[in-house]
């Protein structure tokens, strides 16, 4: 364990799966409350053409590592189209469902397409889609932190607005709230979560821990309040102990920490079950008067 | 009718939606102290009316007005309490109902929830009080309706919309419903409901609306109460916007019944 720590490289790792872990789920929750939860994986597809982009853009300007500019590109790309899809959805121009189809095939076609342009291969774009968080950077870990810090501000600091919109959004446009803002807040925020996350769990499971944590926290809370809390930790605490178990068994990390996420999610809700197997002798609305009289006076 | 400043004047509002017109030249007007009832046929337009006058949805033409200013930057959104047509409970995210309720004081100029007392004194209005740790997944329609309703009543309104407020709530709800409606009114909160049973809320009606395709057909009185009507020898003899055959039902109920 000590020889676990002292390493600086798993110790960068451990951090970014810890802010990455706690953070992603709090933007999941608002997701899934709005029935997103594939947003998440819509926009890890079009980031992919946003680390295309970025890389192009970097062979371009001459640098020696046109990857260093993977990440700037991948953030732009996420933001700008999960803000614009958002806002065609909004419009009703097009079906949530299809708007995210189109994300899907044209980030991913997208991102094919220019990495071949930047003079790379897909091989190049293996380490975004499945993460690569053993090589983890000082600088890396400096966005991370950042942009992990940037997502909590906002996404806790206006919880009472992106709930009211997340919740019922005619009621949220009814009380004056700026809800196509709002909205559009939220979907970068996505944006900037899935893209912190990318290097961790890689961007075709990035929705994953957005989700799984919630869909897991959900099946044991009764609030919003308390659902994003657990999440949060179920979030953390998976990513933490799936980078651990890769230190000492030879596993993909990205993979180890979503398998071990469901892992968790399928047994809370069958130990759930188990818990409320229904008892047909119990009233379930004991509380409430009758307010029919049946057979009197007969 | 008073000569005061009406809180909500919607004038000749046109509503088009997916290239079908909704509403065609309607205005609505409210007057503080007020209690309008909106009826129709399912698809006559009253929940747009209702929703265009908030803005939900956009006017194609004609102009909304409330507390005397045009829909938009300046609408004082705190003093609007709104009830929803409630929609099925989604499996979504859980909210107790006091996580509801504290949402429904957010506006503009406010950013923080309502108190937890304040939100409790709401749901303990419409006796919600010892339901407000549950989800609102869990509850009943006629329970989660009380709770969208507790929700507007935490801003204690001046003007309040509601979309079939009564949908699916027991009798002795709905009465300590209409006597909150009745205390709001007395001081001064401008009422526009939207109704397919007026019976509860016939003492408190001032006017009827009614649309039928979209278009305004009756503005003026709000039908009898129903225990006149019900009586088998009842016959009509008031006014009547398109006298029809009568079966001891509510006239205007006829006309909900139509399609």
């Amino acid at each position: 364990m000590i020889d676990l720590l002292s390493s600086p490289l798993m110790q960068r790792a451990l951090l970014a799966a810890l802010l990455v872990g706690a953070t992603a789920p709090i933007i999941g929750t608002y997701l899934v409350q709005r029935r997103l939860a594939l947003l998440g994986d819509g926009i890890g597809h079009i980031a992919l053409t946003g680390v295309a982009a970025g890389w192009l853009a970097g062979s371009l300007a001459g640098l020696a590592t046109p990857e260093s500019l993977a990440l700037p590109g991948a953030v732009i790309v996420a933001v700008l189209g999960s803000v614009g899809i958002e806002w065609v959805r909004a419009r009703g121009r097009i079906t949530g469902d299809v708007a995210m189809a189109i994300l899907f095939y044209g980030g991913i076609a997208g991102g094919v397409l220019l990495i071949k342009v930047a003079g790379g291969t897909s091989a190049n774009l293996m380490n975004y889609l499945f993460g690569s968080i053993a090589t983890v950077s000082g600088t890396d870990l400096m966005w991370t932190a950042a942009l992990t810090g940037l997502v909590l501000l906002v996404g806790l600091g206006l919880r009472p607005l992106l709930f009211a919109v997340s919740h019922d959004e005619e009621f949220a446009r009814a009380s004056g709230l700026p809800v196509q803002l709002l909205t559009s807040l939220l979907a970068a925020l996505a944006a900037l979560a899935v893209t912190v996350s990318m290097r961790v769990v890689g961007l075709l499971l990035v929705s994953a821990l957005m989700i799984v944590p919630v869909a897991t926290a959900q099946a044991i809370t009764r609030s919003f309040a308390r659902t994003m809390t657990l999440a949060s930790v179920v979030g953390a605490v998976v990513s933490v102990v799936g980078l651990v178990l890769t230190y000492w068994y030879d596993l993909p990390p990205g993979a180890t920490i979503v398998v071990l996420a469901i892992l968790l999610y399928a047994a809370t809700t069958m130990a759930q079950q188990r818990r409320r197997r229904p008892d047909p002798s119990v009233d379930p609305h004991p509380d409430l008067r009758d307010d029919v009289r049946v057979g009197e006076g007969a | 009718m008073t000569t005061t400043e009406p809180v909500l004047r919607a004038e000749a509002i046109d509503v088009v939606l997916g290239g079908l017109r909704i509403l065609t030249g309607v205005s609505l007007s409210v007057q503080p102290g007020e209690v309008v009832a909106l009826l129709g046929a399912n698809g006559s337009g009253k929940s747009t009316l209702v929703r265009a006058s908030l803005g939900i949805i956009p006017v194609a033409a004609g102009q909304v007005q409330l507390f005397g200013a045009p829909l938009g930057r300046g609408t004082a959104w705190s003093r609007i309490g709104y009830v929803p047509q409630r929609k099925p409970v989604h499996t979504g995210v859980p909210a107790t109902a006091l996580e509801v309720v504290r949402a429904g004081l957010l506006s503009p100029g406010r950013w923080r929830p309502a108190s937890r007392a304040r939100a409790m004194a709401a749901l303990e209005r419409m006796g919600m009080a010892d339901r407000a740790h549950q989800p609102v997944q869990e509850m009943s329609g006629g329970q989660h309706q009380r709770v969208l309703i507790a929700r507007a009543l935490v801003r204690e309104p001046d003007l309040l919309l509601l979309d079939e407020p009564t949908t699916g709530i027991d009798l002795g709800t709905i009465d300590a419903f209409v006597d909150t409606i009745d205390a709001m009114r007395r001081t001064g909160t401008a009422v526009a409901v939207v109704l397919h049973e007026t019976e509860a809320f016939s003492a408190l009606l001032d006017r009827a609306v009614v649309l039928r395709h979209g278009r305004v057909v009756h503005n003026g009185a709000p039908p009898v109460a129903r225990a006149e009507h019900a009586r088998p020898a009842h016959e009509h003899t008031h006014a009547h916007p398109e006298p029809e055959e009568t079966s001891g039902a509510l006239e205007f109920d006829l006309i909900g019944d139509e399609e």
